[in-house]
């Protein structure tokens, strides 16, 4: 069947609209289940002996001691893993290289980070299963180490993997090293560029790695029977990619493996992959009980996330009105203890708002004795925009042209190419700038010791596969069953209406509930901004596909042909007086009598979702400075950015504040403090630092609307850009008020502080 | 060590549990009682996800002990809807779209009731300022805060 899903400007009665989200209200009476909420008759408890050191040789591990304990029923080494040859395996459109999958779920041959799984333990209760693991004896030879992704990137660095030879380098270099893989996008003649320029700012800046900070800790129970079938619960964006990495690394068939995604108390893209799943299957395929593992937040912050800290590298020239003429760019990104930080996402995203004639980004992934990175949203996108964004402040001002003028001149439009061969179609970028200009915050006065910065930022969005299930039920009311995560809030809500107003009934006649991986097709990781966008075409699919049933059952009902009714307003309708005088037929009508129609009314979808709409933003940041104690306040602070069209704008309004305020926590807080040793020395939340309540304002929001045409309600992705955008909107307000230029993140007290006696301004 | 008999009040009706001497209120509530709407997010205080009353005091279930609640009384998240009828601050937090994910709602409800018995007419300061102990990785606060002042004004009459 075919279905147009591109976006027809009509009028609505249901999107846009602010409903209350249909799964709100088990959120506000702690009934909803989240990872750790969900107990299984018969569980028992597992616990991970995780490496206390950054880098070392196993040599032995004795588990005899806690196996002898009584209530040890389960121990799982790597010895109960197969060995996984390096091969880069497409689940969904994620590549994984199961070699290091398998290591970074339970150590192998070395330790790779302070907080490495080395064993794990079931055992009949909580205190027991620590008491086991505290009496397990491993043997290391411990190896030097590095944290810091430029002395990693040193030939003389201790190496990580003694395999690993630069991917994406002519010839293949004959010498392994930390640095994994080289990436680079060139256009137009660079030299040609920079000699037409009349200004150049080149500067290096570093972002720090920042955890995602969900408050809801990674927590799996699974059941193994003994038939070999599996049922594994799991706080998770992606149960689908779950359940495919869990039988790679298993050798299990996928049909076997059922698992279910609990509510998710925030994923921010560091609940894509697999951590204790693997763990508790096997343990519980040990010991015949299921097994249920929730881990500490110090396990949290020394074994899981972050999203990738760098050094950038920025080259920016222009003519004395304003036109960049050339760009180069160089971003060295940490992996964490496995290949794999965001390099395309960071170089592609780098100057992907401007229209350059002579680009070159290059881009490595380099491997350092931190936990393996995560995707922490909009993944390397910030940090590039932290260097990008302070430096084209810094040309704007060598110019005396405003800032928002500077990005106007440069600005991507449609028919914009990028670096890297994409066309833009109708984007909001141009629209996002002259709102910034239009905004009252943009022009109102300043206090003393205050500032005010710009920043922006891009996001692609993405599609990918999605399905859904769709059922009209016996009174008319609508169910729809998804195969992504509620990852955040509103998705449910935004696909039930959007359900509503293609049947058009009230949002509330239709229910959302996540469907486990037994029930539908594969669905990719619910990241990227997909949620919303995908999800939503593949429900409008669905609802168009049961809407024609719908018109041919009351075709049936008069007798007259299925392409003689319409439907308008939630009923069937005769296309025209001359079909007939019927009665219109509510879906209600139609569904109470579908079994002497030829059976229940459904709709499904299956897709792999292409048109992504990407995301333009900007925010304005006014910043207060304490001259005594270098501390930043965040005092007012605008998001503005397209969101091709809000189908519940106070979620998306959300989107927009919570994304922002990430931003602010990793310009002025957010940081890894690591000692000489490679231990992490501040694995909690008080002492890394998130923002709290009386850290932010009231966070400002102005939602762009420049449709998508890939989507039949012109939905882009929204949850990514606005992270982007503060941490340069930040260092430039704080330049702003006091005339010190941060290139180094976080913007912390006491570096402010020194700054400011640096230049005598304290 | 032999486990520990605990007999308290929880949302107005007696309950008993036995526990470990180092059992954490919140895992009592949790694993023993079987209410799970009290949430850990760090076990270490910080992020007030395990908010709950104890003898109308404000605490961490995470840093109180279980056998300290002998004889005392205990309100959860599960006790603050009256039958069918949502508290005004569980209304205003679903109006206002102040939860995403939702994992640290309950934590902040407790805590904005608790601010709103002691301040029914709170600053917007106050308000940042009391619930600096929670909190919350996905809304920036903005409309969590605009919940609180707008159930404080319908709960004093406007």
């Amino acid at each position: 069947m075919s279905v147009s899903l591109s976006y027809e400007d009509k009028a609505l009665n249901v999107i846009g609209t602010r409903p209350i989200r249909p799964d709100g209200v088990d959120r506000v009476t702690g009934r909803a289940r989240f990872g750790a909420d969900i107990n299984l008759p018969g569980q028992i408890y597992g616990r991970v002996l995780r490496s206390p050191h950054a880098h070392a040789h196993i040599k032995s591990i004795d588990i005899s001691k806690a196996a002898a304990l009584p209530g040890v029923k389960a121990i799982v080494t790597s010895d109960d893993f197969d060995e996984m040859p390096t091969e880069y395996i497409a689940v969904g459109e994620m590549i994984v290289n199961f070699r290091d999958l398998t290591r970074n779920v339970i150590a192998r041959e070395k330790v790779l980070y302070d907080g490495h799984p080395v064993v794990a333990v079931a055992a009949t209760s909580d205190a027991i299963a620590r008491r086991a693991v505290k009496l397990i004896d491993v043997e290391y030879e411990i190896l030097p180490h590095v944290i810091d992704v430029v002395k990693a990137m040193a030939p003389d660095a201790p190496l990580l993997h003694e395999d690993q030879f630069t991917q994406g380098v002519e010839p293949t270099p004959e010498k392994p090293s930390n640095i994994a893989k080289r990436m680079m996008f060139e256009i137009g003649n660079l030299d040609a560029g920079f000699a037409k320029a009349d200004h150049v700012v080149e500067r290096v800046y570093t972002t720090k790695p920042v955890h995602q900070g969900y408050i809801e800790p990674h927590s799996s129970i699974a059941s193994y029977s003994e038939d070999g079938t599996v049922e594994l619960w799991t706080a998770t964006q992606g149960h689908f990619v779950i359940r495919a990495q869990c039988a790679r690394l298993l050798n299990m068939e996928i049909s076997k493996i059922k698992v279910i995604a609990t509510e998710l108390g925030g994923g921010f893209g560091g609940k894509n992959n697999v951590y204790l799943e693997p763990l508790v299957i096997v343990l519980s395929k040990k010991c015949n009980r299921p097994v249920k593992m929730t881990m500490s937040r110090e396990e949290e912050f020394r074994a899981t996330g972050p999203g990738a800290g760098g050094r950038i590298l920025v080259k920016i020239g222009c003519t004395k009105d304003g036109k960049i003429t050339a760009a180069d760019f160089q971003i060295d990104l940490q992996a964490g203890a496995y290949a794999g930080a965001p390099l395309p996402q960071a170089t592609m995203s780098a100057f992907t708002r401007y229209d350059i004639e002579n680009v070159r980004v290059v881009g490595h992934d380099v491997t350092v004795n931190r936990p393996k990175v995560a995707a922490y949203r909009a993944p390397g996108a910030p940090n590039a925009a932290f260097g990008v964004e302070g430096a084209i402040d810094e040309l704007a001002r060598a110019i005396s042209l405003d800032p928002v003028d500077f990005r106007l001149k440069n600005a991507a439009k449609e028919g914009s190419k990028t670096y890297y061969g994409v066309t833009f179609g109708p984007i909001g970028f141009v629209k996002t700038l002259e709102r910034v200009k239009a905004h009252p915050h943009y022009s109102a006065p300043l206090g003393p010791n205050q500032g005010r910065g710009v920043g922006t930022g891009f996001w692609f969005n993405i599609g990918f596969d999605t399905t859904t299930s769709l059922n009209v039920n016996e009174d008319g009311t609508i169910t729809l069953t998804i195969g992504t995560v509620e990852v955040a809030g509103g998705g449910r809500a935004s696909l039930a209406m959007m359900v509503a107003e293609e049947f058009g009934v009230d949002a509330g006649k239709v229910h959302v509930s996540t469907g486990d991986t037994s029930q539908l097709g594969f669905n990719f990781v619910t990241a990227g901004s997909r949620g919303t966008f995908a999800g939503g075409i593949v429900a409008v699919m669905a609802s168009r596909q049961a809407i024609e049933t719908l018109k041919e059952r009351a075709a049936m009902t008069w007798d007259v042909a299925a392409d003689e009714v319409v439907w308008e307003d939630g009923h069937a309708r005769p296309a025209s007086a001359n079909v007939g005088d019927f009665e219109p037929l509510s879906i209600g009508d139609i569904a109470k009598v579908s079994n002497k129609t030829g059976g229940p009314i459904s709709g499904h979808a299956e897709l792999n979702v292409q048109g992504a709409g990407p995301g333009f933003g900007a925010q304005i940041v006014d910043v207060e400075v304490d001259r005594e104690t270098g501390r930043v306040q965040v005092i007012r602070h605008t998001v503005i950015q397209d969101a091709g069209k809000a189908i519940h704008p106070a979620y998306v309004e959300g989107q927009f504040q919570g994304g922002a305020v990430q931003g602010i926590g990793w310009a002025l807080n957010e940081e890894y403090i690591y000692g000489e040793d490679g231990r992490l020395q501040n694995p909690g939340f008080l002492d890394y630092r998130v923002p709290v309540a009386s850290d932010v304002p009231h966070i400002d929001t102005e939602i762009v609307e420049v449709p998508n045409p890939n989507h039949p309600y012109g939905v882009r992705g929204v949850g990514e850009v606005p992270i982007v955008p503060p941490t340069p909107a930040i260092a430039n307000a704080i330049h702003d008020a006091i005339g010190v230029r941060f290139y180094d993140l976080p913007m912390s007290p006491p570096k402010v502080l020194k700054a400011m006696k640096d230049n005598g301004t304290a | 060590m032999a486990r520990q008999h605990v007999t308290m009040t929880v949302n107005g009706d007696e309950a008993d549990f036995l526990c470990e001497t180092d059992q954490t209120l919140l895992s009592a509530l949790r694993d023993e009682l079987q209410l799970t709407g009290t949430k850990e997010g760090c076990g270490t205080g910080d992020c007030g996800a395990c908010s709950v009353m104890l003898d109308g005091r404000l605490v961490c279930s995470c840093l109180t002990l279980a056998v300290e609640v002998e004889g005392k009384e205990v309100e959860t998240i599960e006790g603050m809807a009256q039958g069918e009828n949502l508290h005004p601050l569980q209304t205003k937090f679903l109006e206002h779209a102040a939860l995403q994910c939702g994992i640290c709602t309950p934590g902040f409800l407790i805590a904005a009731r608790a601010l709103l018995e002691k301040s029914p007419d709170p600053t917007e300061s106050e308000v940042r300022y009391w619930l600096a102990g929670n909190l919350c990785r996905c809304t920036g606060y903005h409309k969590i805060v605009e919940a609180v002042l707008d159930a404080a004004a319908e709960m004093r009459g406007h």
